[in-house]
């Protein structure tokens, strides 16, 4: 990336939009796009399910979601591929539901690029550049712009299967941003890319966005790409958003068990609460004894719960932890069990526990030291211990 | 080298058939037909001089070849007849494949984009008048088309016309007839190139802002023009040659290349002349031809 600032000049308007009336009166904290209620439906299949979202200027936003969670579908609304049946799509308060896909000032980075064939690269930049009307010197101008800020240099003139999938995805963010869109959005923007490249390119796609301040909005099914990349995730499930929340709340305070298990990996059990102290809950699980958690911020309304923990919250020593041992003061919760597997994964290792009550607990280490000398195998009886605070209940 | 290795062995064996039966039964037979080309017209058994004649010895065979000239490339080129012939058949080509590309074209288009249960019903319909004879269908036509014929009793009674039309042996015919007959060749290859576009391209065009109009010449057509050129060639070649159509369904007073081959065949007798004909038919079609072999040539390479 080149040097230059990026607040250096404003954001050009690409397209001449035509004089639009100024924004309604309540315009002064309304956010850059409002989804209000949105439903669509394909047949008898509600793929997008009344979903609201409210989402800021320069912000970037991950929809995350398994396949056939109606992200796409959204998205697809959002470029104007699909129409609501229900709701509103709101651009800075202005309905755009009824503009065509070439009428929004928004553009799309396709799954698969979608860059055209018969093309060079340089010209499958200039498209949109074109078809705004824009004068030529101009466009040379942007496209040398877009071609330096994306690292192409030199490959202008070849045609897309000329190109390595890396260069591919390039011309494809290049091409979408020539127009300085209001909102780009994303599908699946790195799925094409091996391990190492969609590593590089997260840190490049958060870079840019950062530089332009250009709002994105990224579908994704990699929760890695959405926690590592976004400023907020909207997790998506049969059409609805089952939250909304910043990576670290989404981790550490999922909404639900449904968001618990599908954001990284967790611990389960089921209980019941048997008692509540000032402060703690004592829940009876069925699986893993008592365990003691801290109780939650809203108060639990259901009798039968499920205690969350995340694996790297579970340690493991083979004597539990020493009770004159200040960090391990708050460690009331105790499980015994032996090893069954271990996976040994460079940074970090994973451990399967069958506990004596016949239920499986995982845990993760991280590998902190080069030579462990304490490392277990399976086999080995171990005491699994982790905090009140460790722990999350969670009621549906 | 791996090219090479392929053709090893009993490879090598297979490939040797199909260059067998090409020289058997085309490059020998147009050799004849080169042969008669440059003789003389005679009145005897078979209707041409000079005759080869192995058994004589090579000094007879000498003489033959000596008899052997270019007087009927001669007359093509100073008899009207045969330019006119050439140049209608270009013609009619020509404009044929014109017609076939603008309605075929909306027609692939519209297959291309029907529901994918939809595509195979509407290929099946494309097809299905392969089913009954080629003959059996241009006859067909003419019932319909004659002075007391379906077309004209529709008009008749519907009082567009007062009296019946003359359609038959028209140049229109012949263009219905040709047009009718030669149109899934034409919406074949162009659907085959339309289904296999990614539809994510004219999006990613319209999300650029262009209009569906600009969505179309920009993106879609280009990336078509495969597809344009294979059907445009599978129509125009063998519409160039064409001899039935044009005999049943168009008028007398200008003919196809192809006619005026049959004619000097069969009515005139003129073996060579026929033959003459027949070599220029082919040296006309080479050009196409050659084309059409590259493209498939380098489809097959894009696709590998």
């Amino acid at each position: 990336m080149t040097d230059e600032p990026a607040t250096s000049e404003p954001p050009l308007e690409v397209v001449a939009e035509p004089a639009r009336p100024a924004p309604p009166a309540e315009a002064a904290d309304i956010p850059l796009l409002r989804i209000e209620a949105v439903v669509k439906q394909f047949g008898g299949f509600r793929a997008v399910d009344r979903l609201s979202l409210d989402i800021r200027a320069g912000e970037f936003f991950a929809l995350l979601g398994p396949s056939g969670c109606g992200k796409t579908t959204l998205l697809r609304m959002l470029a104007g591929f699909e129409t609501p049946d229900e709701g509103r799509i709101l651009l800075d308060g202005w309905d755009i539901a009824p503009l065509l896909p070439h009428e929004r000032p928004v553009n799309m980075m396709f799954q698969n690029y979608a860059l055209f064939p018969h093309l060079s690269v340089r010209d499958n930049i200039a498209f949109g550049l074109k078809r705004a009307g824009m004068p030529a010197a101009d466009i040379r101008t942007r496209v040398a712009e877009m071609i330096a800020l994306v690292k192409l240099e030199g490959l202008e003139k070849r045609k897309p299967d000329q190109l390595s999938g890396g260069q591919k995805q390039r011309v494809a963010l290049a091409r979408a941003l020539a127009r300085r869109p209001r909102i780009l959005l994303l599908d699946e923007p790195l799925a094409a890319l091996d391990k190492k490249l969609r590593e590089s390119t997260q840190a490049e796609l958060m870079a840019l966005q950062r530089r332009l301040g250009t709002t994105f909005i990224i579908v994704t099914h990699d929760q890695d790409e959405a926690m590592t990349m976004a400023d907020r995730i909207g997790v998506m499930d049969r059409g609805r958003l089952e939250q909304v929340a910043t990576p670290r709340q989404l981790y550490e305070a999922p909404a639900s068990r449904w968001i618990a298990e599908f954001v990284g990996d967790i611990n389960l059990f089921e209980g019941e609460v048997a008692s509540r102290e000032a402060g703690r809950l004592v829940i009876a699980t069925r699986d893993a004894g008592s365990i003691v958690v801290a109780a939650p911020l809203q108060p639990i309304n259901k009798d039968v719960v499920a205690v969350a923990i995340r694996p790297e919250k579970v340690k493991l020593s083979r004597r539990g932890p020493a009770s004159d041992d200040a960090d391990h003061a708050h460690a009331i919760n105790r499980l015994e069990g032996v090893v069954t597997d271990v996976g040994y994964l460079g940074g970090l290792t994973t451990y399967k526990v069958k506990l004596d009550s016949g239920a499986e607990l995982r845990s993760s280490m991280a590998n902190t030291a080069r030579i462990d000398i304490d490392a277990y195998s399976p086999t080995h009886r171990v005491v699994a211990w982790f905090t009140p605070d460790d722990c999350l209940v969670l009621e549906q | 080298m791996s090219a090479r290795r392929i053709f090893a062995g009993p490879a090598r064996l297979a490939a040797i058939a199909p260059c067998l039966w090409m020289v058997l039964f085309f490059l020998v037979p147009f050799g004849f037909v080169l042969k008669i080309s440059l003789s003389q017209t005679a009145v005897a058994q078979p209707p041409y001089l000079p005759v080869f004649d192995f058994t004589q010895g090579l000094a007879a065979i000498k003489a033959a070849f000596a008899v052997l000239s270019l007087d009927n490339y001669r007359l093509l080129v100073s008899d009207n007849l045969y330019i006119l012939s050439c140049l209608r058949s270009l013609v009619v080509a020509a404009v044929s494949t014109a017609i076939l590309l603008l309605i075929g074209y909306p027609v692939a288009y519209a297959m291309a984009r029907l529901p994918q249960r939809w595509q195979g019903i509407a290929m099946m319909l494309v097809i299905v008048p392969f089913w009954t004879s080629f003959l059996i269908r241009i006859y067909a036509w003419i019932n319909i088309l004659q002075h007391d014929g379906l077309l004209n009793q529709v008009l008749l009674a519907l009082h567009i016309v007062s009296a019946p039309v003359v359609w038959l042996s028209t140049d229109s015919a012949m263009y219905l007839g040709i047009v009718y007959s030669y149109l899934p060749f034409m919406i074949l290859p162009l659907y085959a190139s339309l289904a296999k576009m990614d539809p994510a391209l004219s999006e990613a065009a319209s999300d650029l802002g262009a209009s569906p109009q600009q969505t179309f010449w920009l993106v879609t057509f280009p990336l078509s023009l495969p597809g344009v050129v294979a059907g445009a060639l599978l129509c125009f070649i063998p519409i160039l040659g064409e001899f039935v159509i044009p005999d049943l369904l168009a008028g007398s007073d200008s003919m196809m290349i192809g006619q005026t081959l049959w004619l000097e065949f069969f009515t005139n007798k003129d073996w060579p002349v026929a033959s003459a004909v027949a070599v220029v038919l082919l040296v006309l079609l080479v050009a196409p031809l050659a084309l059409y072999d590259r493209l498939q040539r380098r489809q097959l390479e894009a696709a590998r």
